[in-house]
């Protein structure tokens, strides 16, 4: 089986790349690039980060959230993570338990810290709101390449930056609030730049900009700004990361019930 | 036994506070609201005031040291128009939480919830309930204990040591939403000699596998549910009297989740109040989400509840079906509503009720709440507040 795959590696090295872009479906493209992300983002064991979350409706009011996250990486599963609310005041507190899976049903638990109840709480259809947010539940949980279906679009130019354009739908497609998503990666770092929703009539519905990319830990990139507007309603919202922390020595453990319950 | 529990809550005590701590965050967050009751007809009694209105204060100070361990103290206190058992204040939390990798201990005053289903709570035991807050008997009051958790791969097991009993609050006699006898909680009968100072166990195995969440107990001790018993007051008048016996509790709770469903189930069996009995609750959730394309979600809930004493239970449902809506807008002032009915299977009696809040701005908070009290026999427990339909407005500022 080695042998196998250094054979195939040698090939694909010998072989003049212009061919091998020609030999590649849009499909098997749009994957390798799905994988190769996914990839480079493998190794970075736990982080956490503080979010502010700016809500704009389309007459420029607006308010404030702000949440904390904790994410530990599972190897060969999706990761888990850690969101607590801070503000609004009324929900200071509340916590939410998830662990994402590559394939079935993430599981997730919510806590609710006036009755110090944990709730189980249905994962399977994420195309709800994230707090009343722009953002929608599928947005925000960690993407793995295994819950979709990509297929490369061409190359272009993206505000400076060689990029890749790839489309990719929800394997799951009865419980995505979108038929497609297409997103420009970059093809020196693989990071992603924009992301374009199309809803059921296949309009286009949203369109994430991400911005200001970080390098933590040598090779890990992390973004300090995301800006999604919904091209529907007029409304915004802007997501503000600070604080990054890489390694910072997060467990199972503190990914469980009892973490949720004495969470602060 | 009085005295070699205070000796070992101590001795730990002493030993967690040996270990010298450097000191990390102080948070000081909380609530304070006005609230007024608005009922529809003139109460039943005389004695009744028509409406009340109502000031409430709770705040919330934490303090966390480097090495895990935190401190939290949470007093609350709500002052009455009319009702003078409903004035009244309360610790809810005030404790010592020390997590370790292999264990964690809650020293003090604390507060615990058990259980799945969303219209009764039926084996959450640790917490008495603070009955004249709110008729659903989601409030509780704080509660002493030693808890020792212990979270393994297999589990999670926790152990809780209570020394002290806390008595069930119930509306006085200006108060509404009460018995039509006044339950004169002045002076409670204990089965134990120790009265209020026995001395409770509780031991609960929890686990996650899959699809399924489960926990499993046994309580030892004085039981939270007073059956209540006629006798007179000082006055001579005649009251109700609660009784607290000494009881034997085995609960489970189970939910299991597939799709956008829920599976509830909560059963107890309980001896040491009358003949031993089981009582059970469960239920379906189910989740619509985006309805309308709209971002608001639905939530559809049905449950159905049963006591093994029928007539005869200490609580209202014997064998009741219960409905419920729950709608969540997903915006940004989050508003939500909650639409239930209470349907008695054995007799025409219902109850219904509806709540309602939103945000306004990032502090304050507005909360409707009625209920309606339909067509109850007179030997059914909702006999009592036949007239008590009301309309609940409170508005809160969290800081």
């Amino acid at each position: 089986m080695k042998q196998l795959e250094l054979a195939l590696e040698l090939i694909l090295i010998l072989l003049p790349s212009p061919l091998i872009a020609a030999a590649q479906s849009p499909e098997a493209k749009g994957l390798a690039i799905a994988l190769e992300a996914d990839k480079r983002d493998t190794g970075f064991g736990d982080f956490t980060a503080d979010l502010q979350m700016i809500l704009m409706n389309k007459h420029g009011q607006k308010s404030e959230r702000k949440i904390r996250i904790r994410t530990l990486e599972v190897e060969a599963d999706g990761d888990k993570s850690l969101t607590i609310f801070d503000t609004p005041r009324d929900v200071k507190g509340t916590a939410f338990l998830n662990f994402t899976h590559k394939t079935g049903d993430d599981n997730q638990w919510l806590y609710l810290p006036a009755l110090k109840r944990v709730k189980r709480i249905s994962s399977r259809n994420k195309s709800g709101s994230f707090m009343g947010s722009e953002f929608a539940y599928e947005d925000i949980s960690s993407q793995e390449p295994e819950k979709y279906i990509y297929k490369w679009i061409r190359d272009e130019v993206f505000e400076g930056l060689e990029c890749f354009v790839v489309e990719y739908s929800a394997v799951d497609k009865k419980n995505s609030g979108y038929t497609k998503q297409v997103a420009w990666l970059d093809k020196d770092q693989y990071r992603v730049w924009k992301i374009e929703y199309y809803d059921r009539k296949n309009s286009r519905l949203k369109t994430l900009a991400i911005k200001d990319y970080r390098k933590y830990l040598d090779k890990y990139w992390r973004a300090d700004e995301m800006y999604m507007v919904n091209h529907l309603t007029g409304k915004s919202t802007k997501l503000i990361m600070s604080n990054y922390k890489f390694r910072t020595g997060l467990k199972d453990s503190d990914f469980s019930q009892n973490s949720l319950r004495r969470v602060r | 036994m009085k005295v070699s529990a205070a000796g070992i809550a101590l001795f730990l005590a002493l030993s967690l506070f040996a270990a010298p701590v450097t000191s990390l965050a102080h948070e000081l967050s909380g609530y304070i609201s006005a609230e007024g009751r608005f009922f529809f007809n003139d109460p039943a009694s005389s004695e009744q005031e028509r409406d009340n209105g109502s000031f409430a204060f709770q705040p919330e100070y934490y303090h966390e040291w480097e090495d895990g361990s935190a401190f939290l103290f949470v007093p609350f206190g709500r002052l009455d128009s009319t009702d003078s058992e409903r004035s009244h204040f309360d610790i809810r939390e005030l404790n010592y939480l020390r997590p370790t990798e292999d264990w964690e201990l809650r020293l003090g005053v604390g507060k615990v919830f058990w259980g799945v289903t969303e219209f009764v709570h039926l084996v959450d035991i640790v917490n008495q309930t603070d009955l004249v807050e709110n008729i659903d008997e989601e409030d509780k009051m704080g509660q002493p204990m030693v808890h020792f958790s212990v979270p393994r791969a297999w589990g999670v097991l926790d152990m809780f040591l209570l020394p002290y009993f806390r008595e069930r609050t119930f509306p006085g006699r200006k108060g509404r939403l009460r018995n039509t006898l006044v339950i004169d909680t002045d002076h409670p009968i204990y089965e134990s000699d120790d009265e209020e100072y026995h001395v409770d166990f509780a031991a609960r195995y929890s686990n996650t596998i899959g699809n399924w969440d489960f926990g499993i107990y046994h309580f030892v001790g004085t039981g939270r549910e007073p059956t209540l018993l006629p006798g007179t007051n000082k006055r001579g008048q005649p009251v109700l009297i609660p009784f607290y016996e000494q009881i034997n509790q085995t609960g489970l709770d189970l939910q299991m989740v597939e799709g956008q469903w829920l599976y509830k189930l909560e059963s107890l069996h309980r001896t040491g109040q009358g003949e031993g009995f089981f009582a059970s609750v469960g239920g379906v959730e189910y989740t619509l989400v985006g309805i309308a394309e709209t971002d608001m979600d639905l939530g559809l809930i049905g449950e159905y509840a049963y006591d093994e004493r029928g007539d005869t239970a200490t609580t209202a449902y014997e064998n009741d079906a219960m409905f419920g809506l729950r709608l969540a807008a997903n915006d940004a002032d989050g508003t939500e509503l909650l639409a239930g009915l209470i349907q008695d299977l054995d007799s025409p009696s219902r109850a219904l009720s509806i709540e309602a809040s939103r945000r306004f701005g990032s502090n304050w908070k507005l909360s409707l709440q009625a209920w309606g009290f339909l067509d109850s026999p007179a030997d059914d427990l909702l006999f009592n507040v036949r007239d008590d339909d009301f309309l609940q407005v409170e508005l809160a500022y969290y800081f």
